[in-house]
């Protein structure tokens, strides 16, 4: 069966565990996770999560049976029409082409957050696909860590 | 009112209308123990290993309808009990377990006896709590019952840290409640309830598919009118036997691995499956692409999540059994019954082709000729609890179970030692029903400290061990496919049965023939004390049908040469 990528919001209680009953749900049934993000939604006492996972048509349809079926969860959301964003943080050596990664970084709406003794530490935030390209791009400028942020997502 | 955490403990269970609570004490849970004592609004049964607590409050559960109660303390006292609460969780059993919890302070510090006991239930139970303050505890309880029995329902477990059972705090217990997150649907769509009524009227072979959920939602007279109002015939699962009754004429049998003929046929040529709270387990469907492979499905469930987890389903309703079948009646007010009588003739020719028969013996007994016998003798009267294995599979192919919840057995998760622990839940919740537990020689020891606890507290359960001297199921399993190599299955060294029962406060009896099987049962009522009937059976017996796990239903294996 055809593996399809989705993307799901899962608005939950913001109570202790609550993280742990989703992922755990993944784990147990032998779900992917891609990305996961979490926060808590300003002003109420709910979370939401951004669950980035593959599978075929039929294994999402459980995933979102099965997290609907979380006593803490109050709606869950699979994103046909959404605009999705992500982070990353890249750490380079000092002595490579800062202008160069400057201009990079300004391509994917970035740009060099730090400058120490020996690194600098560039940041962009784009579509996961652009991210991706970008993260490519940087190879060129030997990075010594990068950091992705996963997933957050919204409804257009 | 000011009370400390433990009364509140009490006090919710009592407001619960809780009658009985099946225990074990120990250092986390003392303060609750301690109130227990002081108390007089529910009964407490101490069962001599936390494993049975659990089964014990399963099988008071599943017998009576009502929310089960067991009570624990934490670490071993806990992870005993997670058997219990994965067979119940695995069944949709409605039972709350409190366990106590090292301190606040204590935990996430390896303390003694601290094992992350919501970790470790999470996905046994239909939801778990950690409680962190006292001032939560009463909102809690209440949410616990709540869930239990609410929706599709299962175990939900309380884990009180012992520092909250000693401090003071207010208790209100609250009458109504609601949690927004959590709202599930008894109703069923309208629309497709209609659909699924047009369906079933164009059908020209439609059959009535019956599963535990039928039990759960008390729908047996519903189910029973409606196979009556449609003349559709109907299967049950191992889960389901009851809710038809036996003597009724459009009942099939069993349907699954070691289901009836006709049943089998049925499900593999109909054309449109009216499943009504099963599930579609692998031991049900067998081959899931040859499966009811010219049907259309209508699937009736509480929980969304069953529905279309396996099979494609035509007619999904998500809904409480009894609440649709209602409005499935209304909606087929003018079916017409003589549309499917070429159907059931075909099926009527099929349990006349292979009935669910055995060869009985002169030699030696039979198991399905105790389990009829114990039919003929008790009926309706009883309630027949089992183990896992062959005895079970024999059980549920030849008792005549004439209602629901007179059948009780873990068919999910399939657990040995559910059997005896079961029986005493069942027979404190019917005191006056004669509980029988058909066992075998290999189950009836995984919770055999079970004698002591039903001879202290004069619960006279039967159990019948049907002696192979194997663990015959998985015997049979290498008698079929692994070509007889025996592996860890001879049973032949074995405790003297009659003798335990009688040391543990009970009475015993070993049987080898038809007459001593009548009088044992007889004396064994009449004594009203625990019992062990030790009957040696055919040692090579097989289940039969068979359908080889992973083949089609409709290629069952019907005899053995070995047999
Ligand atoms: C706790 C547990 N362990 C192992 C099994 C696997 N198992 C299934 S049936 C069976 C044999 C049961 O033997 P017995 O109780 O003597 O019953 P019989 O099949 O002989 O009737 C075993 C070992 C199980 N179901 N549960």
């Amino acid at each position: 069966m055809q593996k399809v990528r989705r993307v799901i919001s899962v608005i939950v209680m913001n109570e202790s565990s609550v993280l742990a009953r989703v992922t755990s749900l993944f784990a147990g049934r032998g779900y992917n996770i891609d990305s996961l993000t979490v926060a808590p939604i300003p002003g109420s006492e709910l979370s939401h999560i951004t669950i980035v996972t593959k599978g075929s048509n039929k294994v999402i349809e459980q995933i979102i049976k099965q997290l609907h079926k979380l006593i803490p969860t109050l709606k869950v959301i699979e994103h046909e029409e959404m605009v999705e964003k992500e982070m990353v943080l890249i750490k380079f050596p000092i002595d490579e082409n800062l202008s160069d990664i400057a201009a990079l970084c300004s391509a994917y709406n970035g740009g060099i957050v730090n400058v120490g003794v020996d690194m600098v530490i560039a940041m962009a935030s784009d579509e996961p696909v652009r991210i991706r390209h970008f993260i490519e791009a940087a190879q060129r400028y030997s990075p010594c860590e990068v950091v992705r942020g996963g997933v957050v997502a919204i409804e257009r | 009112m000011q009370m400390s955490g433990a009364q509140m403990v009490c006090e919710a269970l009592i407001a619960e209308g809780v009658k009985t609570v099946f225990g074990y004490p120990g250092g986390a849970i003392m303060n609750v123990y301690d109130e227990i004592y002081k108390q007089d609004g529910f009964e407490h049964i101490l069962n001599r290993h936390e494993q049975a607590s659990v089964h014990a409050a399963d099988g008071y559960a599943r017998s009576t309808g009502e929310v089960g109660v067991a009570m624990v303390t934490s670490g071993p006292g806990f992870t005993n009990a997670v058997t219990g609460l994965a067979t119940a969780y695995m069944d949709s059993i409605p039972m709350v377990v409190i366990s106590g919890q090292v301190p606040l302070s204590l935990i996430g510090t390896d303390g003694f006896q601290e094992i992350d006991a919501v970790g470790i239930s999470r996905p046994c139970t239909k939801h778990n709590y950690l409680v962190k303050s006292v001032k939560e505890l009463p909102g809690i309880l209440k949410e616990a019952f709540y869930i239990a029995r609410s929706g599709r329902p299962g175990p939900v477990l309380v884990d009180i840290p012992k520092d909250i059972t000693a401090e003071m705090g207010e208790f209100e217990y609250p009458k109504e409640i609601s949690i927004p997150t959590y709202k599930p649907n008894y109703k069923g769509n309208e629309r497709q309830i209609k659909k699924a009524a047009d369906a079933i009227k164009k059908a020209k072979k439609p059959l009535l598919y019956i599963g535990g959920g039928a039990v759960l939602s008390d729908a047996s007279e519903l189910i029973r009118e409606l196979a009556k109002k449609t003349e559709i015939p109907a299967v049950e699962t191992l889960m389901a036997r009851g809710v038809m009754g036996a003597k009724n004429p459009l009942l099939l049998g069993m349907l699954g691995m070691h289901g009836n003929y006709a049943s089998n046929m049925a499900m593999s040529e109909t054309d449109l499956v009216i499943s009504l709270g099963a599930r579609f387990d692998d031991r049900v469907t067998g081959k899931l692409s040859e499966f009811a492979k010219y049907a259309d499905v209508i699937h009736v469930d509480i929980d969304p999540a069953n529905i279309g987890k396996l099979v494609d389903v035509d007619y999904p309703i998500v809904g409480d059994i009894s609440t649709v079948v209602q409005k499935l009646l209304l909606a087929l007010e003018d079916v017409n019954t003589d549309n499917y009588r070429a159907w059931r003739e075909i099926l009527n020719r099929y349990d006349e082709l292979h009935p669910q028969s055995y060869q009985d013996s002169d030699e030696v007994l039979k198991p399905q000729w105790v389990i009829e016998r114990i039919g003929e003798l008790l009926g309706e009267e009883a309630i027949i609890t089992s183990d896992v294995g062959q005895h079970q599979m024999w059980a549920a192919q030849h008792y005549p179970f004439d209602r629901p919840r007179q059948w009780i057995n873990s068919g999910g998760l399939g657990t040995m030692g559910f059997g005896l622990p079961a029986a005493l839940g069942a027979k404190r919740g019917n005191p006056d029903k004669t509980v029988i537990n058909i066992t075998g020689d290999g189950s009836i020891l995984m919770n055999v400290q079970e004698l002591v606890t039903a001879s202290e507290y004069r619960i006279p359960v039967i159990n019948v061990i049907l002696n192979n001297h194997f663990l015959g199921m998985v015997r049979q399993w290498q008698t079929f496919f692994y070509d007889k190599r025996y592996s860890e299955t001879d049973l032949s060294y074995q405790p003297n049965f009659k003798a335990l029962a009688e040391a543990c406060g009970g009475i015993g009896f070993d049987v080898t023939t038809k007459a001593e099987f009548d009088a044992a049962l007889k004396e064994a009522i009449e004594q009203e004390k625990v019992c062990f009937m030790n009957v040696a059976i055919n040692r090579l017996e097989n289940v039969l049908p068979m359908v080889p796990s992973g083949g089609a239903l409709y290629n069952m294996l019907l005899e053995h040469k070995d047999q």
